[in-house]
């Protein structure tokens, strides 16, 4: 997997508070088996109008935001829903980075397992990259070595934990570093089941018609 | 040992590995799935040729794309091809890889967060895993459950453990009565509202006090599932004599022996008396009144005799904008009562609100009462069970009698995956977890309320104040 040590281009400025994985990827996008198509699918509301023309205001529609890379956004960025769709389709959007003041929990993690970067600054440091990217083409760049944040004459630093940058820049299999710890989990359980037999009589899931169609 | 908080016993007792000081490898001793969020895990595991380690361990649940029209069991079938798919997909999974489904057709089918309280699979100090939010909910019986993404899900399959971030303990005491009128969905809404969408974004919420302990396990199930509406990552109540009798009724598969063993380790499941709580909140019982929901965030809730917020008066930086907003999709005006305001739907359902004390509230409500002939009313039980046992205790007969749709278990009109969807501009008294923005169906105006209030909007054909409602009917 290629590293990742910068990532530059457009930001485009999406201040919704709260902005819920429900609008960023409806559910009618997720009677899907596959990671397939997601794009269409991504702020699908704010985008279209319900006959499927653009929305010539939305930001992501407009000709300055087109090639968009980076997303600034608004408090609680992907609250709400578990759906890691939100996130694929993001990316398949062409969106790398999000900055906003803070991210709902389970979209962190999921963008993390992605490798979408998430960054968080305080409000008033949001504020002032607003102001910046004005000025400056909406262009920014995010340096991950050296953990900045650079627009115009504007520099902040952020934070992320050596676990989540590594995920980032080197793109680690996650699956596969846990399963190195197998022996480890193994005999885990076998200490836990002496302790909590209880918890491992689990039901059975009896009468079954089983005829999905 | 230094004194602990709940969650830090839960998180401690099922750590494998600590892998820095932010993250351990948690090790899950149950991981239910759905239709939705589980096909690209199981597909990703394929193509890197791996397989799931304790198939005994999982559980998968059909719950979220399945129709609910009022039909016969037998009858189920999923007519949209790519729900089908799923359907048929989570099946397939399931059986290569030895996983106990309920399936769509099973007599005991529902919700997941529903299915798997009532038939004993969450007890008291067990880490629950599950590519859904609401997985908060089995921290009413006491055990740390929180959702999660699908990789994670394949992470789980793989390796029965989850990269786990620590979060940090809050405490939120509610003391006193709730007062005649109202439930422990005005009490969550009452929470949100204050604390707001983010209030408890990365912490793990203990509930305590004599209002927490007094409720029933059900009633606690309702306050869990939304705790994540306020960002919480898991929501917890320490275990008691509500919580032993509930899994003594369920918990089938544990013998004796080892119901007297497991609750031995029960009652050790409490926070010490000298814990630290990062944070603390406190709410009186007395101040819970019937809440509705005006906007289009779970925090944008008001007493049902309140106005509406005006966005001139917001303080903040985006905060009018945001109101503004969410006022001109609910097609509210400022500074408005949100009484007596025309409602075209009704759902009574969802993990937050389908079990059968909901539906017997709601049927308290309605009985001798008609639904308003401009309204159409649905009541999705939230599994097989409780219909049947709703059908048993007479109250689909009073539903059905008022005029209520009286439907098939399932998911239904809270995300609204299935064919169950509100029209552009339809209104909708709800007692979903929800009211973004299209999610009971684009263009959709969801508002959020209890059980009580949700029927008694079906009886007026408007939002109403439960409680002189409730003074007409004495």
């Amino acid at each position: 997997m290629p590293e990742t040590t910068c990532i530059e281009g457009v930001a485009a400025p999406l201040l919704i508070d709260n902005l819920d994985t429900d609008q960023i990827m409806p559910k009618q996008f997720l009677r899907t088996i596959t990671k397939d198509g997601l794009d269409k699918g991504v702020l699908f509301d704010l985008r279209f109008h319900p006959d499927g023309s653009t929305k010539p205001d939305f930001v992501l529609n407009r000709p300055e935001y087109m090639n968009a890379k980076i997303l600034v956004g608004g408090p609680n960025f992907g609250c709400g829903s578990s759906r890691e769709h939100a996130v694929w389709g993001l990316q398949q959007l062409g969106i790398e980075a999000i900055i906003a003041s803070s991210f709902g929990e389970i979209f962190f993690s999921n963008a993390l397992n992605n490798r979408l970067l998430l960054i968080v600054l305080e409000p008033d440091k949001i504020s002032l990259l607003l102001e910046e990217l004005a000025m400056n083409d909406h262009h920014l760049r995010i340096d991950l070595e050296t953990m900045q944040v650079r627009c115009g004459s504007y520099v902040f630093g952020f934070a992320l934990g050596e676990r989540h940058k590594k995920m980032i820049v080197q793109g680690l299999d996650m699956v596969g570093a846990t399963l190195q710890l197998l022996p480890q989990i193994e005999a885990f359980e076998k200490k836990y089941e002496a302790a909590y037999g209880w918890a491992k009589v689990l039901p059975s899931v009896g009468n079954s018609h089983g005829n999905t169609n | 040992m230094s004194p602990r908080t709940l969650y830090r016993k839960l998180v401690d007792s099922h750590t494998v590995a600590q892998l820095d000081q932010q993250h351990v490898l948690l090790y899950a001793d149950l991981h239910i799935m759905n239709e939705y969020t589980s096909p690209q895990a199981f597909s990703s595991l394929r193509e890197k040729n791996r397989t799931v380690l304790r198939p005994q361990l999982q559980l998968a649940v059909v719950s979220h794309i399945i129709p609910t029209h009022p039909v016969s069991v037998a009858n189920r079938v999923i007519l949209d091809p790519a729900s089908a798919l799923q359907a048929s997909n989570l099946k397939r999974n399931s059986r290569e890889f030895g996983i106990k489904l309920f399936d769509t057709n099973h007599e005991e089918q529902g919700i997941e967060h529903i299915i798997a309280p009532e038939h004993g699979w969450i007890r008291p100090g067990m880490v629950v895993l599950c590519g859904d939010s609401h997985t908060t909910t089995y921290g009413a019986l006491g055990a740390l459950g929180f959702g999660v993404g699908t990789s994670e899900v394949e992470h789980i399959l793989a390796t029965q453990t989850l990269v786990y971030r620590l979060a940090q303990d809050m405490r939120i005491k509610v003391d006193g009565a709730l007062p005649a009128g109202t439930s422990v969905k005005d009490l969550v809404l009452l929470i949100i509202a204050r604390i707001g969408a983010q209030g408890a974004r990365g912490y793990a919420v203990e509930f305590c006090g004599t209002t927490i302990v007094g409720l029933s396990a059900e009633a606690r199930m309702t306050l869990c599932n939304m705790a994540v509406e306020a960002g919480a990552r898991a929501a917890l109540i320490r275990p008691d004599q509500i919580t032993y009798d509930y899994i003594r009724q369920r918990a089938h598969a544990l013998d004796t022996e080892k119901f007297q063993q497991a609750l031995g380790d029960w009652q050790q499941l409490y926070s010490d008396e000298d814990a630290v709580f990062d944070a603390e909140h406190v709410f009186a019982a007395q101040e819970v009144a019937p809440f509705v929901t005006w906007g289009t965030s779970p925090d944008q809730a008001i007493v049902v005799n309140e106005l509406t917020p005006d966005p001139s008066q917001a303080v903040g930086q985006h905060a009018g904008a945001t109101i503004a907003q969410a006022l001109q999709y609910m097609g509210l005006p400022a500074a408005a009562p949100i009484l007596g305001l025309p409602i075209d739907r009704v759902f009574i359902g969802s993990c937050t609100n389908g079990r059968i004390e909901d539906l017997r509230i709601a049927a308290g409500m309605i009985k001798g009462r008609k639904v308003a002939s401009t309204v159409r009313a649905m009541v999705v039980p939230g599994s097989g069970e409780v219909r049947r046992q709703a059908e048993q205790e007479g109250l689909a007969d009073i539903f059905i009698a008022a005029g209520f749709e009286w439907r098939q278990p399932g998911c239904s009109m809270c995300l609204a995956m299935n064919d169950d969807v509100l029209a552009p501009g339809e209104r909708c008294a709800s007692t979903t977890n929800r009211n973004f923005e299209g999610r009971q169906g684009r263009g959709g105006r969801t508002h959020l309320m209890s059980p009580a209030m949700a029927a008694a909007a079906a009886i007026t054909g408007c939002i109403s104040d439960v409680r002189t409602l409730e003074n007409q009917h004495a």
